[in-house]
């Protein structure tokens, strides 16, 4: 897989201007927060119209302002996992996976890389599926989004800050799920964060944005394509 | 103190009245909710301010004018008569129209708070799963508005049981078919020497009243448990 990403646009305070030339594996998102990380990856996902951008998918343009292509998010097939979760909440854990399952099923002909079995059992959600968001610890969130998106039949997954404000014990819950996608589903995933140890030794590329300003940074020990 | 079998039907035509007025409002209402809270068009200030008016116009005047549009010779009221069969000249339709029309303004403006209150970061959730506009307001942005449609219901069903100044301008009081409570009482009240049938109507008004208000508020806690 290849993935290019070309944006620019003036925020309120920065001007934000990324570049990344990625691929397979995990590419990481490093950067202090308020640099612009998720306003990317809003970007990618077709979320945020930035004044001017450039962003194809195994040459399909998803986004282009010079030619005004615009994909709509829905048919982008790109997961994203936010930072706030972003549960529906009137739905229970079941019917929020449920909704990923179904709306992935219909938005293409290829198969999802994963069942709705394996998604529970990958995560270790089935003592909440008849739960309600609301009634969730912050690491069951964070699985939950995860499953979600991941049963949504995505080409390429957005993570923002998955392990963001939580505790060590449950960041050591969700890292090893994130390995098992990328050695066993070898999913595509853009990671945002701000903590360099997260993606040490996990990431295939890295980005560094700082102040709105993003370039690939040199490649990491297991660089790979 | 017992009640008569014309008031118990006076009871019935307020309540089949009110219901038919507000169950058909729902669906038109929560379309135009949705223009008003999230369309961005030309005249939506106009949308806004024909939907209002029936709230700030004297009842009396919207009457007349669902009298002159609705009539069997107004242009709407031709029309349907001839397409549909439909006919709301001194009718209970007409009456319900009536109520509808003026409880409509109230139920369009909680249905609109409740979906600008809807989080639009679900929406996009909703969207980077795969759902479509159409999709994403149907099984997020409706459902999460459900408690703001309820109330609406609530307030449009109140407003229209008691209804009175622009029904009997529009259907006049016509007992059997357009008098409804609002109705009857007005009627026994021009006629000296009625009072205990008065206080009968007026002691069904304060329950019919009360028990609405009742299920309504068992209704709201059920949805607010599962949206929540």
């Amino acid at each position: 897989m290849t993935i290019d990403v070309a944006i620019r646009h003036a925020l309120e305070r920065i001007t934000l201007d990324v570049q990344i030339t990625t691929g397979d594996g995990m590419t990481a998102l490093l950067g202090p927060s308020g640099a612009g990380k998720t306003r990317t990856l809003d970007a990618i996902a077709g979320l945020f119209h930035p004044d001017f951008a450039r962003i194809v998918i195994d040459d399909v343009v998803m986004t282009d302002t010079a030619t005004g292509v615009w994909v709509p998010a829905h048919r982008r097939r790109i997961g994203y996992v936010f930072q706030e979760a972003r549960l529906f909440p009137h739905l229970t854990v079941r019917q929020n996976l449920g909704f990923g399952r179904w709306f992935g099923r219909h938005r293409t002909s290829v198969d999802a890389p994963i069942g709705f079995d394996e998604v529970v059992d990958l995560l270790g959600l089935a003592p909440v599926l008849g739960r309600r968001p609301g009634r969730l610890s912050g690491g069951e969130r964070r699985r939950v989004t995860l499953g979600r998106a991941l049963l949504s039949n995505p080409r390429l997954l957005l993570l923002d800050e998955p392990l963001g404000s939580l505790e060590a014990s449950k960041r050591e819950e969700i890292l090893p799920y994130l390995d098992r996608l990328i050695t066993e589903l070898r999913l595509p995933m853009i990671y945002v964060t701000h903590d360099w140890h997260e993606v040490e030794g996990r990431a295939a590329r890295t980005v560094r944005i700082d102040e709105g300003f993003g370039r690939m940074a040199r490649p990491t020990s297991n660089f790979e394509l | 103190m017992s009640f008569s079998p014309t008031d118990l039907a006076i009871v019935l035509l307020s309540l089949k009245v009110a219901l038919a007025a507000t169950v058909v409002s729902v669906p038109v209402a929560i379309a135009v909710a949705l223009l008003l809270a999230r369309g961005r068009f030309w005249g939506r200030g106009l949308l806004n301010a024909i939907v209002h008016l029936p709230l700030v116009m004297p009842p009396v005047v919207t009457g007349y004018l669902l009298l002159r549009l609705f009539g069997r010779r107004g242009p709407l009221g031709a029309w349907l008569e001839d397409t549909l069969g439909l006919v709301f000249a001194f009718r209970w339709t007409g009456a319900a129209l009536a109520a509808a029309v003026m409880g409509f303004p109230l139920m369009v403006r909680a249905i609109r708070q409740a979906i600008e209150q809807v989080d639009p970061q679900l929406e996009d959730a909703a969207s980077s799963l795969g759902a479509s506009p159409a999709w994403t307001l149907a099984t997020v942005t409706i459902p999460l508005s459900l408690p703001g449609v309820l109330s609406g219901m609530v307030l449009a069903f109140a407003k229209a049981l008691g209804e009175f100044g622009a029904t009997i301008t529009f259907v006049s009081n016509i007992p059997g078919e357009t008098r409804t409570l609002s109705l009857a009482i007005y009627t026994y009240l021009q006629v000296p020497g009625n009072d205990a049938h008065l206080w009968r109507l007026v002691w069904l008004a304060v329950a019919v009243s009360f028990a609405a208000l009742l299920a309504s508020e068992l209704l709201a806690r059920r949805i607010g448990r599962t949206t929540r």
